[in-house]
Formats: C-alpha cells, sequence, structure tokens
C-alpha cells in the first residue's frame, strides 16, 4: 500500500483553535459525590437493568446488561449504592432514564475481568466477547457498539483496519492527548483489534497538524506492526468514508458501510479501551474528554468518570470567565448543543465546549445566490444549494433524488454558505421526512 | 457555607442564556456584501480607465445608473414591503455594470429607464436577489438595444482628460474594417465603444482581483475567451481581409467584461465547474457567430443572455457523481 494519502474532494478549513489545551496533559478528575450514568450510550438497543434501587454496587460492577447484539452492557463507575433509576437531561435535550449512584468514597473495584496478558495467544472469539463485555463503543461521537463492527457478516471480508486519530474538529484535543500520552495502549489496542478481525497490520490515520502524536506513535508502533499514517489537514477528515478514503482510495457507496469496501473503522480511544479491557480487564467507565473554548478559564483534557455532570467538570477547569453563547458536546461542527448543565458525560463525549458571545451571530438566512461554494466543499459530492432549495419546498421526493441520504451532516456546507442558509438542518429534516415515509411504505 | 469565604466563587454559565441550534456552531464570516463589495472593487479600475478616456460624462452615466438602481431598487422594496437590500451591495453591481454597458453620451433618462428594466424586469419580478434567470444588467442593455439602437450604437470618441466640451462620435473597432485598429489602442482602451468596453487592463486587473478571491470560476472566462480566440482565429486565417484578428476580437467589445463580470454572475451561471465550462464554451460560441455573421457587430450580450437561459438545463446536467456512487449496471434497473 502506498504511503502518499489521498486528498478526498472538497472540505474546508476552520481555524482549529486546538492551541487552548493541546498541550494541557490529562487529569483525572477527583471522585464525586454522585454520578448520574445515562443508560442508553450506544446506538442500537438500550441495555437492560440489572440493578434496583439501594442495591450496593463495586466500582466496575455492572449496571445494565446487553439486550441484543447491537447493544452493550453498562458499569458502575464507582463504588456505593444505587440511589435512584430516574430520568436525566440528555444530550439531545430530552429527559432519558439514568442510573445515580451515591459514591461511598472507596471507589473500590468489583469482581473485575480477568486481565488476558497472552492476548497473542487468545481465541479472536475470547477477545471480542472481551470487547463486548467491557461495554466498549465508538467514542469518536456516534457510540456504535465495538463489537458489532468486529462482526462482518458471512461472505464479507476484511482486509484494512483503520484506527481514527485524525480528530478533525476544531477545539478538539482529547484523541489527540491520548495518542501522546497512552499511545503504548492505542498501538497495543490496535493490535487487538487486528488479532480479533484475523488481521496482521493495523493503520492509524492522524491529521498533520499533530506531528507529536504522530512522532510519539511510530516510536512504539512498530511492536505491534501498526502503522502510521499522516494525512492532510482538511476538515472532515475524520469522517469514516472521507478516512477510508484517504488512506485505501475506496469509496463507501451510499447506504453501504465500510465492511463493503472490507474496512473497519475505530476510533484511537476505543483502541486504547480495548487495550484496557483486555489486559487490565477494565470495563469503559472512563471518558477522556477536552473541556475547552474561549470562555472557559483554564481549558484542559480530562479522564471523567461516565455519569460525571457537565457542571462538575466546568467547576475543574475553573468555570468560566464570561457568560458563553452556547454550551455543546463535541466540536464546532458537529456538537450538540445543550440547555442544561445536568447533562452527564457518556462514553461518547469528546469534548465539552463553550462558545462565546462573539463567535456566534444571528443570522437571517438569505436567499441561495448560487455561488457554489457548498458544492464545492461538500465531500460527499452532493448539490447542497439545490437540496436545500427542494426541503424549502417540501420537495423531499426531490431531495432524495439528489442524493440527501448520501449526506454526513459534517456541515462545511452551511459552514461556507454566504447566505447563511441553513443548509444543514434542511437536510437532517429531509432525512428524517424519508426515513418516516418510508417506515410508512412498510 | 465556611469554606466558600476563602476559594475565589466560580462562574458558571447561565444555562438559561444557553443558544440551542443545530450545527455548525462556527462559520467561515463570508457573507453576500462582502463578495459584492469585492466585485464593486475589482470593477473600479476599469470605471476609472472610463473616466479618464471619456471625461466627466463617463462618472455622470455611472453615477446616475448606480443611484437609480439602488433607488428603484429600495422603492420596489418599500412597494412589496420588503426589508432594505441595498446594503448587501447587488444594487451597486447591478448599477455599476449597466453604466459600463452604457456609452459616455447616454443621455440621463435612458441611464434611469436603464436601471428600471435591470432592477425591476431584470430582478424584482422574479423575487429579487438570487431568483433571477437572466443577468439584470443584460436584460436592461438589450432592452434599450432593441428601443432605442441609435442611443445605444453611438460612440464617444475617446480622448484623454476630464474635460471635453464637443464630443466626437467613433465606431466601435469591431464596426471598422480590419486593419483600422491598432493593438495598443486596444490594449490600453483608446477605442469607441461603451464605458466598460474601452481598457482591456483594467478589465484584466479586475479579471485578476475577481479570481483572486475566487469570487469567479476560472471556468467561464478561459472557455468563454478561449471559445471566441479560436473560433474567430479559424475565420481569421481563412478570409483575413474581412475578419479581424482574434486578438483584436479578444481584447474589444464587451468581450471581457462580459466574460469577467457579466457570464460568472453567480445567480444566473452554472453552480458546477463542468457547467461552468460548458456555459462559457456556449457564450464563446454563440458571441462569435453573432460577430461574424450576425447582423450586429457585438454579440456577447445575447450570447450570455442564452446561456443564462440554458443555465437550469446545464445545472441538471453536470450533477456530479456522489461520492461512492456506482452506476446500476444494464438490465439491473431499480
Amino acid at each position: 500500500m502506498s504511503d502518499k494519502p489521498r486528498k478526498f474532494k472538497g472540505g474546508v478549513h476552520p481555524n482549529d483553535s486546538k492551541a487552548l489545551s493541546a498541550t494541557k496533559p490529562i487529569q483525572e478528575a477527583p471522585l464525586l459525590e454522585s454520578y448520574k450514568v445515562i443508560m442508553h450510550q450506544n446506538i442500537g438497543g438500550p441495555p437492560e437493568l440489572v440493578v434496583k434501587k439501594g442495591d450496593t454496587v463495586k466500582k466496575g460492577d455492572l449496571l445494565a446488561k446487553a439486550s441484543g447484539f447491537v447493544s452493550v452492557p453498562l458499569h458502575a463507575p464507582t463504588s456505593g449504592t444505587i440511589k435512584a433509576i430516574d430520568k436525566c437531561a440528555g444530550p439531545t435535550g430530552i429527559h432519558v432514564p439514568a442510573i445515580e449512584i451515591t459514591a461511598d468514597g472507596e471507589d473500590e473495584w468489583g469482581e473485575a475481568f480477568a486481565p488476558i496478558a497472552d492476548w497473542k495467544n487468545t481465541d479472536p472469539a475470547t477477545l471480542k466477547q472481551r470487547v463486548w463485555d467491557a461495554g466498549i463503543v465508538g467514542m469518536g461521537g456516534a457510540g456504535f457498539p465495538c463489537h458489532v463492527k468486529l462482526s462482518p457478516p458471512e461472505g464479507k471480508t476484511i482486509d484494512t483496519l483503520i484506527l481514527n486519530g485524525a480528530e478533525c474538529e476544531p477545539y478538539l484535543t482529547a484523541d489527540h492527548r491520548i495518542m501522546l500520552e497512552q499511545a503504548e495502549e492505542v498501538v497495543l489496542g490496535a493490535a487487538i483489534l487486528a488479532r480479533i478481525l484475523g488481521l496482521k497490520t493495523a493503520i492509524i490515520g492522524i491529521e498533520n497538524n499533530k506531528p507529536d502524536a504522530i512522532a510519539k506513535l511510530n516510536e512504539v508502533a512498530g511492536k505491534y506492526n501498526v502503522r502510521v499514517q499522516g494525512l492532510p489537514v482538511n476538515y472532515p477528515q475524520g469522517a469514516e468514508k472521507q478516512l477510508i478514503y484517504a488512506i485505501t482510495g475506496r469509496e463507501v457507496s451510499p447506504g453501504k458501510l465500510p465492511m463493503d469496501v472490507h474496512c473497519v473503522v475505530q476510533n484511537v480511544a476505543s483502541a486504547a479501551a480495548v487495550a484496557g479491557a483486555v489486559i487490565k480487564g477494565r470495563p469503559s467507565i472512563e471518558r477522556i474528554t477536552t473541556v475547552t473554548g474561549k470562555p472557559v478559564v483554564q481549558p484542559g483534557n480530562w479522564k471523567f468518570r461516565i455519569g460525571t455532570p457537565i457542571s462538575k467538570a466546568l467547576e475543574l477547569v475553573g468555570g468560566v470567565s464570561e457568560q458563553p453563547a452556547k454550551l455543546l458536546l463535541g466540536g464546532p461542527m458537529m456538537g450538540i448543543a445543550q440547555n442544561s448543565l445536568d447533562v452527564t458525560v457518556m462514553k461518547n463525549t469528546s469534548g465539552i465546549l463553550l462558545i462565546s458571545a462573539d463567535e456566534v451571530s444571528f443570522y437571517t438566512s438569505e436567499p441561495c445566490i448560487r455561488c457554489g461554494r457548498c458544492v464545492e466543499c461538500c465531500p460527499m459530492s452532493i448539490l447542497p444549494a439545490t437540496i436545500s432549495q427542494a426541503v424549502e419546498n417540501k420537495r423531499f421526493d426531490w431531495a432524495e433524488e439528489l442524493n440527501v441520504m448520501n449526506c454526513i451532516e459534517c456541515g462545511s456546507c452551511s459552514y461556507v454558505c454566504p447566505s447563511h442558509r441553513p443548509l444543514n438542518q434542511h437536510f437532517k429534516r429531509a432525512k428524517i421526512e424519508i426515513q418516516a415515509q418510508l417506515r410508512k411504505k412498510k | 457555607m465556611s469554606d466558600t469565604e476563602n476559594t475565589p466563587t466560580i462562574q458558571m454559565p447561565d444555562p438559561a442564556k444557553l443558544i440551542v441550534s443545530n450545527s455548525p456552531h462556527i462559520h467561515s464570516g463570508q457573507n453576500i456584501p462582502k463578495i459584492m463589495f469585492t466585485v464593486v472593487a475589482a470593477l473600479m479600475p476599469a470605471c476609472i480607465a472610463a473616466v479618464l478616456f471619456f471625461g466627466l460624462a463617463a462618472i455622470e452615466v455611472l453615477l446616475l445608473c448606480t443611484v437609480s438602481c439602488v433607488v428603484i431598487e429600495e422603492g420596489w422594496n418599500k412597494l412589496v414591503k420588503r426589508h432594505p437590500t441595498w446594503k448587501d451591495g447587488s444594487a451597486i453591481i447591478t448599477g455599476i455594470l449597466l453604466g459600463m454597458n452604457l456609452n459616455a453620451g447616454t443621455p440621463w433618462w435612458v441611464c434611469i429607464l436603464g436601471g428600471f428594466l435591470a432592477i425591476i424586469l431584470g430582478k424584482q419580478l422574479y423575487g429579487g436577489l438570487g431568483y433571477n434567470p437572466f443577468n439584470p444588467v443584460l436584460v436592461a442593455r438589450v432592452g434599450l438595444l432593441i428601443g432605442f439602437p441609435e442611443i445605444m450604437t453611438t460612440w464617444d470618441k475617446p480622448e484623454l482628460g476630464l474635460m471635453k466640451i464637443d464630443a466626437m462620435t467613433a465606431a466601435t473597432p469591431l464596426g471598422l474594417a480590419p486593419g483600422e485598429t491598432f493593438f495598443s489602442d486596444v490594449l490600453l482602451g483608446n477605442i469607441g465603444g461603451c464605458l466598460g468596453e474601452t481598457s482591456a487592463i483594467a478589465l484584466l486587473i479586475g479579471g485578476v482581483i475577481l479570481l483572486a478571491f475566487k469570487l469567479i470560476k476560472w471556468e467561464v472566462p478561459l472557455a468563454f475567451l478561449g471559445s471566441v480566440f479560436v473560433i474567430t482565429g479559424i475565420a481569421h486565417v481563412v478570409s483575413p481581409e474581412t475578419v479581424h484578428s482574434p486578438f483584436i476580437h479578444i481584447f474589444t467589445g464587451g468581450l471581457l467584461l462580459g466574460a469577467f463580470f457579466m457570464a460568472t454572475d453567480m445567480v444566473t451561471s452554472p453552480m458546477t465547474r463542468k457547467g461552468a465550462l460548458i456555459f462559457g464554451l456556449g457564450c464563446g460560441v454563440i458571441t462569435s457567430v453573432i460577430r461574424l455573421w450576425g447582423s450586429y457587430p457585438e454579440g456577447v450580450s445575447f450570447a450570455i443572455l442564452f446561456m443564462n437561459a440554458l443555465t437550469p438545463l446545464i445545472d441538471r446536467a453536470t450533477i456530479k457523481k456522489p461520492f461512492g456512487y456506482i452506476a446500476p449496471a444494464k438490465g439491473e434497473a431499480a
């Protein structure tokens, strides 16, 4: 395979603002008095509760078990008692079921998994089961169960494992710090994942704006037969399909999965979690998250237990110096805006980002002047301007014809639009309408 | 609590004041006025050249057109109860370009009528900025050309200097027999024609500004100028007595103005790169055909208007292949 990555068509170059937190080492958040663990942290079925109010649990004990194949178990972030099983503010603005644990302060591990030190001679199926049991999900943002990606259906062969260390979202530096400080774990995780898939090697893709991470990983990569690949800095380089294209030159067709081009993509944080689960027997109860933004007093990278409320996270960084305009979970391009500080850190919370008032403007959407900037930057090569007009006229059939379902919601089109048209919003709406119609037909 | 006295109070965000909106949460900062006023800046060299060659009369025409376009647009906005739109700069561009399409001696009422045609007939009747299928300036120019052929085709003889009392008239070089025009005159602008048709150098500077700021697609001027050059070049070789050299063709008439400033109008030209290439090519072919065999000496306006009409079709025909798209195999149609 050639060492030269391909450049995908389109993309944008927003100011990356990563300097705020890129040099800040990961700090471990102190133990809290209570945690509110959101039940449903993965794409697919929510897990089934196995504890009840009043139960005492140890750190790492099972709180809920997987309800099906596309579902992952949930574990206790610390030892203590189950105070309540109630609803709490969720990241999408709806209140969702959550388990509240009052910590006993001992932070004592329960019956943890047995470490598998000799992973090289362990059956891949056992390793995969461990990944599932540890409740590992795609930590890049989507939260897709890790083990599902490791289980290609019959007839689909996998020949490439890619680790996503692109971290193309502005502001976020969590993956960057993980690759720097936990390079060994990342590479080890990659090697374990490769073994599960029956592969000899894995490729870690990193944007070239993180040369220190590339150098650090290269130091240890050889030991496990893992290759580190620098990638051009271009948002959305970390989008799965763009990443696969950059590294292998293969294009994932609309409606298809990476498996269809013989690839599996896992986030670097997920790989580190896999290493922890296999070598140390640790379930996925921690998340390294960037807490940043111009209003933040001391931006930094923190290791939080899942279930840590955002308000506590913000206290650790010294609060804010001014009232922010927006609070986001994730990066500024694809993150979800929050209106509550009670939302808690989940397995896929890559960033807690505060956007200052001067970064936000109120726009009235103006008519499209057909400048074509959105067409140029669209990494999926669709026509955002035309689709947006179709949506405005409620012509969802036309939007579908124009391949709106191809949209990865990266937001590049909205970012460049001089008329401030809500393009991304239009596409999300069109997708929902089209899916609703599909369900009606069935 | 006692320990709060020792530790400084931490300011926390007020959740009630947090804005919730769809992603993305940052913007490139690009907006319509920025685009439009950069185009205005790109037009300035040509405006200055026009004033140098045609004197105060040029300023009069340019100002009159610009002011009337803005006033008419605002009048219409008032009438249909819309927000003022002059700040977006589009009416100003329309005005300047309209002035560029008229000649220095144009009577004041023709300027105002042109402004009316451009803004109302060319733009607002379709719904305003972004919705007009045809280039508003060319709608006005062709309207005036049909209504007042005499006024529209009598050009002042250019003369360096601001004060001119008795204007002489001159023909556009394209109306003259080959060999009567000097290339240096053409390049600098010492030739008859509309205000914006004179100085090739000034127009090229403007074109470079537009390209540098990525406000136009390079495919349009390249295909437009290239095809005119090739077609007139072949005709010149075949019949040097009746056809001007391709260099004269490129640098005279409204071709440079049209290729850089009018055919590239975002609203009325295709959005895709491939479409832009087809669009420019079509403009060039039609312009050459009208120039060589038509009854008008100039055909840029008609060519662009014709291609404007084809823009939706071109856009539809040049839809990009979506990422990862595989054409369905034959006989496997869904």
